[in-house]
């Protein structure tokens, strides 16, 4: 895993956390601007996962590829389904699907980099 | 005097289960069913006869999310009653596996969901079906129904 990459997923994932919940808590809709951002995050977690892609066939395989990649599909598709859930919802709940899915994305990260470095026995 | 009030003002209690906040519960119980039920398939691939029961169990919760994930998005009222009856299971499963995960530990050497009461997801297993019965009984039917405003 890429770990520069990684920790500026992660950072901005969790800035945009507070946002969005601050965002929900002040009873506010999503607006252009936070969907807009929340594509800018989906765009940056795609390109993490990418490099990991292009990691798994030049670098070290991790030893549960088969858990990698699902943990890899599930974190390119999930800010993409916050999006489209946050569309759906235009009023404070729909902030609230966008913070929550800004704290579970870390998450997943981490567990990308913790797979990862467990590197096979071959 | 203001005009009277009409009877139907709000909403049928039933029809917005899957709306507002229970969107984010959509969106919640779906991050759970897919990490529930993916984890549960790895463990039972893996090494079934590490421990069977706790696997199990493992799959058995994430039945009960996809369960719940399928009634709060399909709504009304049958929706609500898939819902209901997989959010209760959900509260008995997460109370008696995170009871018998530390009284037994020899069947459940590995973490579930539902293990510790769910402490390895943030307690948010444990949480989360209180909020869904919550909504869900906020959502109930009425009985009652008010006869029809005469125009």
């Amino acid at each position: 895993m890429n770990g520069p990459l990684s920790l500026v997923t992660i950072i901005a994932a969790l800035v945009l956390a507070v946002w969005f919940l601050l965002r929900a808590a002040l009873d506010r809709a999503p607006s252009r601007f936070d969907l807009m951002i929340t594509l800018v995050l989906a765009v940056l977690v795609a390109v993490l996962v990418v490099v990991a892609i292009v990691n798994l066939f030049t670098g070290t395989r991790p030893s549960e590829t088969a858990t990698f990649i699902g943990y890899l599909i599930t974190t390119i598709a999930f800010v993409p389904v916050a999006f489209y859930l946050a569309r759906l919802e235009p009023t404070r709940w729909g902030n609230l699907i966008l913070g929550v899915a800004c704290l579970v994305l870390p998450v997943l990260v981490l567990r990308l980099q913790q797979i990862a470095s467990v590197t096979g026995v071959a | 005097m203001s005009p009277e009030p009409t009877a139907q003002q709000t909403r049928p209690a039933d029809a917005a289960l899957n709306t507002g906040l229970g969107r984010v519960l959509l969106f919640v119980y779906g991050v759970f069913a897919l990490s529930a039920s993916a984890r549960a398939i790895v463990q039972i691939i893996t090494k079934f006869s590490d421990a069977p029961l706790a696997y199990l169990l493992s799959a058995l919760a994430g039945l009960v999310y996809i369960a719940a994930t399928i009634g709060l998005a399909i709504g009304g009222e049958r929706g609500r009653r898939i819902a209901l009856t997989s959010c209760s299971i959900e509260l008995l499963g997460v109370l008696i596996v995170g009871t018998l995960s530390l009284a037994d530990k020899a069947n459940f050497p590995d973490a579930t969901v539902w293990s510790d009461y769910g402490s390895g997801y943030g307690y948010v297993p444990l949480v989360l079906p209180f909020i869904g019965l919550w909504w869900i009984w906020r959502h109930r039917p009425k009985t009652t129904e008010t006869p029809d405003p005469r125009s």
